[in-house]
C-alpha cells in the first residue's frame, strides 16, 4: 500500500474534481467543436462540398486571405520595432506606451469597427472628402483591412515584449562593439534568439485576423461576394437558415484554429514555457 | 545620464518612429475621433441616450451577464488549472491544449455553434428544456456564450502560479494538523487570489464587449437579450452616429474604470503580500 502524500487530496476527492473539470471542458470544448463537423456533414459530403466551392464563399475565402495578408506583416512590423523599442531603451513614458499598446485588447470589437465609421464613413469626418474624390473606405475593403488591423494590434508585440526582455541587451551590446551595424545585430544577433516568439505572435496574430467578426461586420456592409469576409459569409447563411452551408464553411475555420493550437504546442515545447493566446 | 547611458544600442529613433505612428494611427487617432464625436453631443443629449430603457437594459446585461460569466469562470477556471497542475490523469495534456480553443475559434463559428447546442433542438437545449430552463433566446444564453468566451483567461493566469508554488507551505500545515480543505482555505486560496482576481478582471473585460459568440444565441431581443455591442450596431444601421458614439464611450468609459479599480486592489494585495 502506497502512502498519499501530505500535500495530496485522497482518490475518492481527486477523482470527483477531475470528473467535474474534464465535465466542464467536455461541455464547453468538445461538444461544441464536434458539433461544427456533425453540422457541416449532417446533410452529406456532396452540400459540404458544395458550399465551400461556392462562388459567394470562394470569394470570402479571398477577402479573408488578402485583409490577413496585409494586416499581418504591418502588425508585425510594428511589434518587432515596439519590442525593440520597450526591451532595448529605459525612457519616459514608457509604461505609458506598455499599456497603450495593449488599449486594443479592452475595446470591444464592435467599437474598433465604429471608430473607422466615424472617420471614413459617410458622416464621419472625412465622409464628405472622400465622397467627392469617389473613394470608397467604409462598405469597401479598406475599411476591413483598417479594422482588422485595429484588433490585431498588440498581439506580435504582446509575445516578443516578455522574451526579448528575458535576453537582455548583452549579446547586442557585445555585436555592437565589434563593430556590427544596427540591422546587422538585429539580423544576426537578435532575430535567431526571438524567432520562435516571434512565429508564436505571428501565428496568432494571423488566426484572430482571419477569424475577427465582430470589428468587420461593422464596416463591411455585408455586400455578398464583395465585402464578405469568411466568418461574415457564415453569419449571412445562418440567417438564411442554410445551417449545412453555414456549419461546412465554419469547419475550415475551425480547422484553421486547431492547426494555431497544434502549431501553438509544438512552439511552446521550443519556447519550453507556458504561454497563452491571450483575447 | 542613467536615461542616455541605456541609449547604447541603435534603432531608438527609428523604433521609436515606427512605433509612434502605428500606434496614433491605427488606435489613438480613432479611439479620440470616437469621444470627439461623443464629446459633440451635450450632457442633456448623452442623458437622453444612456437613460432611455433600452440602453439601461443593455448595461444591465452586458455588465451583468459579464460579471456572472467572469464569477462561474473563475471557479471553473480554478478547478480547471488545478487539475491540470496537480493531477495526472489519461488526455491531460490534450485537455490542456484545448482550454486555449476559445480564443482561437473565430467567435462567428463559436456563436453558431453555441446557438444551435443550445437552440430548442440542439441536445443541450433539449436537456435544459427538460429542467425547465430555456436555453437560446434568453439572457442564460447569453451567459452560457461568456462564459465559454472568458474562462480561458482564468486557467490561463492561475495556471503558472500553481505550477510555481512550492509545496513547503501546504506541508507545514498539514504537520501542523490541517486537513486538505483548510490548507486549501487557508493558505492556497490566499495564495492565489491575486491571480484570480486577474483572470477574473481579464475574463470581465472580455465579456463586456464581447459579440459574435453572443449574438447568434441571444436572439437579440430589446430590453430582453440584447447586448451594448448590438445596441450599437442597431444605432448605426440607422445612421445614428453621435448616439452610437455615446454608447460605445460610455461602455469604454465604464469598463476602463472598472479595470483600473481592479488593478488598483490587485496592486494593494500584491504589495501587502511582500
Amino acid at each position: 500500500m502506497s502512502l498519499r502524500p501530505v500535500t495530496s487530496e485522497s482518490l475518492p476527492v481527486r477523482i470527483v474534481l477531475i470528473a467535474c473539470a474534464v465535465g466542464f471542458l467536455g461541455l464547453f470544448l468538445l461538444v461544441p467543436l464536434g458539433l461544427v463537423f456533425v453540422e457541416a456533414l449532417r446533410r452529406g459530403g456532396s452540400v459540404f462540398l458544395a458550399a465551400l466551392t461556392d462562388r459567394h464563399a470562394l470569394s470570402a475565402i479571398r477577402l479573408t486571405l488578402f485583409a490577413a495578408a496585409i494586416a499581418v506583416p504591418l502588425n508585425t512590423l510594428f511589434g518587432i520595432a515596439a519590442a525593440w523599442l520597450i526591451t532595448k531603451f529605459r525612457f519616459k513614458g514608457r509604461t505609458w506606451l506598455l499599456a497603450l499598446i495593449d488599449l486594443p485588447f479592452a475595446v470591444s470589437p464592435v467599437i474598433a469597427g465604429l471608430v473607422w465609421a466615424l472617420i471614413f464613413g459617410a458622416q464621419g469626418w472625412l465622409g464628405p472628402w472622400l465622397a467627392e474624390h469617389d473613394i470608397r473606405i467604409i462598405f469597401a475593403v479598406p475599411g476591413i483591412v483598417l479594422a482588422t488591423l485595429f484588433v490585431t494590434f498588440p498581439f506580435v508585440a504582446r509575445e516578443l515584449i516578455p522574451v526579448m526582455e528575458m535576453q537582455g541587451t548583452d549579446e547586442e551590446e557585445a555585436a555592437l562593439t565589434l563593430g556590427a551595424g544596427g540591422w546587422q545585430i538585429f539580423r544576426r544577433v537578435t532575430l535567431p534568439n526571438i524567432r520562435w516568439g516571434l512565429l508564436y505572435g505571428v501565428l496568432l496574430c494571423n488566426a484572430r485576423a482571419m477569424g475577427e467578426f465582430g470589428a468587420v461586420s461593422v464596416v463591411s456592409g455585408h455586400i455578398r461576394g464583395k465585402t464578405n469576409t469568411l466568418p461574415l459569409h457564415i453569419e449571412v447563411l445562418y440567417n438564411e437558415y442554410q445551417f449545412s452551408a453555414a456549419f461546412a464553411a465554419a469547419t475550415l475555420l475551425a480547422l484553421l484554429a486547431l492547426l494555431t493550437l497544434g502549431l501553438k504546442s509544438l512552439l511552446e515545447l521550443r519556447l519550453g514555457s507556458h504561454s497563452s493566446i491571450r483575447h | 545620464m542613467a536615461l542616455i547611458a541605456r541609449r547604447i544600442l541603435p534603432g531608438y529613433g527609428l523604433t521609436l518612429g515606427i512605433t509612434l505612428a502605428f500606434l496614433s494611427s491605427i488606435v489613438l487617432v480613432p479611439l479620440a475621433a470616437l469621444f470627439l464625436k461623443a464629446a459633440g453631443l451635450g450632457p442633456s443629449d448623452w442623458a437622453r441616450i444612456l437613460t432611455s430603457p433600452r440602453t439601461l437594459a443593455a448595461f444591465r446585461l452586458t455588465f451583468g451577464a459579464s460579471a456572472a460569466a467572469a464569477g462561474v469562470s473563475t471557479v471553473f477556471g480554478l478547478l480547471i488549472a488545478w487539475v491540470l497542475v496537480r493531477y495526472r490523469f489519461p488526455g491531460r495534456r490534450i485537455l490542456d491544449a484545448m482550454v486555449d480553443l476559445p480564443f482561437a475559434l473565430p467567435t462567428a463559428v463559436a456563436g453558431i455553434t453555441l446557438a444551435q447546442l443550445y437552440g430548442p433542438r440542439g441536445w443541450m437545449g433539449q436537456v435544459l428544456q427538460a429542467l425547465g430552463i430555456q436555453g437560446a433566446y434568453s439572457p442564460f444564453g447569453v451567459f452560457i456564450a461568456l462564459t465559454f468566451i472568458s474562462f480561458p483567461f482564468v486557467v490561463r493566469t492561475v495556471q503558472p502560479v500553481l505550477e510555481d508554488l512550492q509545496p513547503d507551505a501546504e506541508e507545514a500545515a498539514a504537520t501542523l494538523g490541517a486537513n486538505r480543505l483548510v490548507t486549501f482555505r487557508r493558505i492556497l486560496l490566499p495564495t492565489l487570489f491575486p491571480a484570480l482576481l486577474t483572470g477574473f478582471t481579464l475574463a470581465f473585460a472580455r465579456a463586456i464587449g464581447e459579440y459574435g459568440s453572443v449574438v447568434f444565441i441571444s436572439g437579440n431581443l430589446p430590453f430582453k437579450t440584447e447586448i451594448l455591442p448590438l445596441l450599437i450596431i442597431g444605432q448605426l444601421e440607422q445612421f445614428h452616429y453621435s448616439a452610437a458614439a455615446v454608447i460605445a464611450a460610455s461602455m469604454l468609459l465604464v469598463s476602463f474604470t472598472l479595470l483600473f479599480l481592479i488593478n488598483l486592489l490587485q496592486r494593494r494585495l500584491v504589495a501587502r503580500s511582500h
